[in-house]
């Protein structure tokens, strides 16, 4: 729906014919077709001007390649950079060698955390060969608790026995105390979704994470997300402590802006990815193919190689 | 709130003692833009305001509420409640959307809003897919005093709407709220289930479903574009909820959607209760979204 980048660019840079080494007013014109894609891509506004101005630097004087034209040159660098912003390198789950590890699922209601904790405990069950122990710590959802039991018998993933009235707190000391005694290898804690700005709820996770201390805290986070990823993901990054963030829906057509805006704004890692309903949709985290998908093209590196 | 108090205090901060000049204008489109307004919608907004205003002394309220002025008679005309029309027994309502944006319970808020103005209401839980929401539809019914017609989990949701629309029949509902399965608009294998039930339930009722609410989650950036372009075309959309608005993210795509789509906006979510629902009103959006008072 949107115009690529290319597009885009094919338009600004169709009208220079020069080689060369690109000049000011040649990246200048192309950035505000950087801007305006990124933008459109919903990543937000104060990640996007960052972001232009580090392209800027990198781009002004470049010389550009006999074999690309300008506008190619520009994609690659915008490409690269945005790569790098997104985190070059995979980071996985941070399992600890002195079991149970915790980890915490938290965001925005109905963003994908149960199915996403779901999924994460049926991948480190069956590929990785942990024991896993699931429990739900969100008493507010009508129905919260019994959908991670229900999805812990789908994924063969033991979850803690429901018992009415208990709250979080008391729900995530009695998770742990299983989960030593009993040997898992592994805690998850599903939360409920809350506003960054419920202050209650917002201290009420805290309360969680301050007596069990979880070695992952996981943001989930939907790939539609808008301008609001920022404010979002800077709260729960203060109030909380995020170690590591989850996208969640990457199997929609949405551009992922939020994936840089958050990345950016947290400087903590992308570190998975859910593509689908279904518990094995679950991937790792590729800073290339976001990339592209960002700014609306297909695979850019092989594109401007070939070029 | 948050954002709209940060959004007016950036207005604020551009025209205090400044004419409006190109730079004033770019940043005043610039914090139009991390509402969500997207690219075009907020330049043209600022465009219009320059029509009439550049180079002049303007003073900070002044120039806000020019923009809500603005951006409330774009909004005013989708700014409709959803009226049930008593002499369809059953009024049919199909609920549909992407994942996690809030249908199951805006139906809760709806049936408490509806049982309390004095209809007679059934639920229907037809999405049979997702875990325990069944259950979560139940819930809802015992919160809000309503009959809620389920079958087990994989059951087909289309007969089981035909089944639904038959009981509000045989015990002389005003209403029936079909709840369904959340689903990305880019899979057709999931909207072509959603077809199949409009197909379906037409057998019982021609002209129903009398409405195809799509419920749209605020924090959704230039996606609900796509979205509601998508449900519109395939499921024939009628009009809009949005929830999640007690939030940070201030929905400001919806004037996108607004001049895109002309579809009404019924109502919007403010919170996870039964009672936290409320009508659509445009002034008011508007000047939320420009950080005023109402
Ligand atoms: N298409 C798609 N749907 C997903 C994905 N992850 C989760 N969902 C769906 O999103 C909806 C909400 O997921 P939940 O796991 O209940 O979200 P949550 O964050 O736990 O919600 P709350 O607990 O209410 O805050 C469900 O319909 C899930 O099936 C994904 O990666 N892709
Ligand atoms: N803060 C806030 N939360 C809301 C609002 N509306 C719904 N929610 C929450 O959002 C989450 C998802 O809501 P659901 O009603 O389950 O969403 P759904 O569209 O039925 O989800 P699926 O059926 O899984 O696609 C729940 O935690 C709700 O409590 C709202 O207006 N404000
Ligand atoms: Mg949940
Ligand atoms: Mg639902």
């Amino acid at each position: 729906m949107f115009e690529s980048l290319q597009e885009r660019l094919g338009d600004v840079f169709d009208k220079l014919r020069r080689r060369g080494a690109l000049s000011e007013e040649d990246v200048s014109a192309a950035l505000r077709e950087v801007r305006i894609a990124l933008l459109e891509a919903d990543v937000a506004l104060p990640v996007v001007k960052d972001f232009v101005e580090g392209v800027r630097e990198k781009a002004i004087g470049q010389e550009v390649l006999r074999s690309v034209t300008p506008g190619q040159m520009v994609i690659k660098i915008v490409n690269d950079h945005l790569v790098e912003t997104l985190g070059s390198e995979h980071s996985a789950l941070n399992l600890t060698t002195t079991p149970p590890t915790v980890i915490m699922m938290v965001g925005l209601q109905g963003s994908g955390k149960t199915t996403s904790c779901a999924k994460i405990a049926m991948r480190l069950t069956g590929k990785e060969k942990q024991k896993v122990l699931m429990a739900s710590l969100d008493v507010r959802r009508p129905a919260a608790q019994e959908q991670l039991r229900v999805l812990g018998e789908q994924a063969l993933v033991k979850t803690l026995n429901i018992v009415p009235g208990e709250q979080p707190v008391a729900i995530a000391k009695r998770a742990l105390q299983s989960g030593a005694l009993e040997g898992y290898d592994v805690v998850m804690l599903d939360t409920a979704g809350r506003l960054a700005i419920d202050e209650e709820l917002m201290a009420e996770v805290a309360a969680v994470r301050d007596a069990t201390k979880p070695h992952e805290t996981l943001l989930v986070a939907d790939a539609m997300t808008g301008q609001d990823a920022v404010n979002v993901a800077s709260a729960f990054q203060e109030k909380l402590g995020i170690t590591g963030i989850m996208l969640t829906r990457v199997d929609g057509d949405a551009r992922g802006g939020a994936a840089l805006s958050m990345r950016a704004v947290t400087g903590c890692p992308i570190k998975l990815l859910g593509s689908g309903e279904k518990l094995d949709a679950l991937e790792d985290f590729h800073p290339d193919r976001i990339a592209s998908r960002i700014l609306g093209m297909g695979d850019v590196v092989s594109l401007v190689e070939k070029a | 709130t948050r954002s709209s108090s940060k959004l007016s205090d950036g207005i604020t901060g551009i025209f205090t003692k400044r004419k409006l000049d190109d730079a004033a204008l770019e940043e005043l489109e610039d914090l139009l833009i991390t509402s969500d307004l997207g690219v075009s919608t907020a330049a043209k907004l600022t465009a219009n305001l320059a029509k009439t205003r550049f180079n002049k002394d303007v003073d900070p309220i002044e120039v806000r509420e020019a923009l809500a002025d603005d951006i409330a008679a774009i909004l005013e005309p989708v700014a409709q409640p959803l009226a049930v029309d008593p002499a369809r027994r059953p009024h049919v309502v199909l609920v549909v959307g992407v994942n996690g944006s809030g249908k199951t319970t805006t139906i809760g808020k709806l049936a408490t809003d509806l049982t309390r103005k004095g209809h007679s209401v059934l639920l229907a839980a037809g999405d049979t897919f997702r875990a325990a929401a069944i259950d979560q539809l139940k819930i809802w019914g015992e919160r809000t005093g309503c009959e809620v017609v389920a079958k087990a989990p994989g059951a087909d949701s289309a007969g089981l709407a035909f089944e639904a629309i038959e009981k509000a029949r045989a015990t002389n509902k005003d209403l029936v709220l079909i709840d369904t399965a959340g689903r990305l608009h880019n899979k057709s294998d999931l909207m072509a289930e959603l077809e199949k039930i409009l197909r379906v339930i037409k057998k019982l009722d021609p002209e129903a479903p009398h409405d195809v609410l799509l419920v749209l989650d605020a924090t959704t950036g230039q996606n609900a574009i796509s979205q509601l372009g998508t449900f519109k075309e395939l499921v024939s959309v009628t009009g809009l909820i949005v929830t999640k608005l007690d939030g940070t993210a201030r929905g400001g795509v919806l004037l996108a959607l607004a001049e895109k789509f002309k579809l009404p906006v019924h109502a919007i979510g403010v919170g996870e209760g039964a009672e936290d629902m409320r009508p659509f009103k445009a002034r008011d959006f508007a000047r939320s979204l420009m950080g005023l008072e109402n």
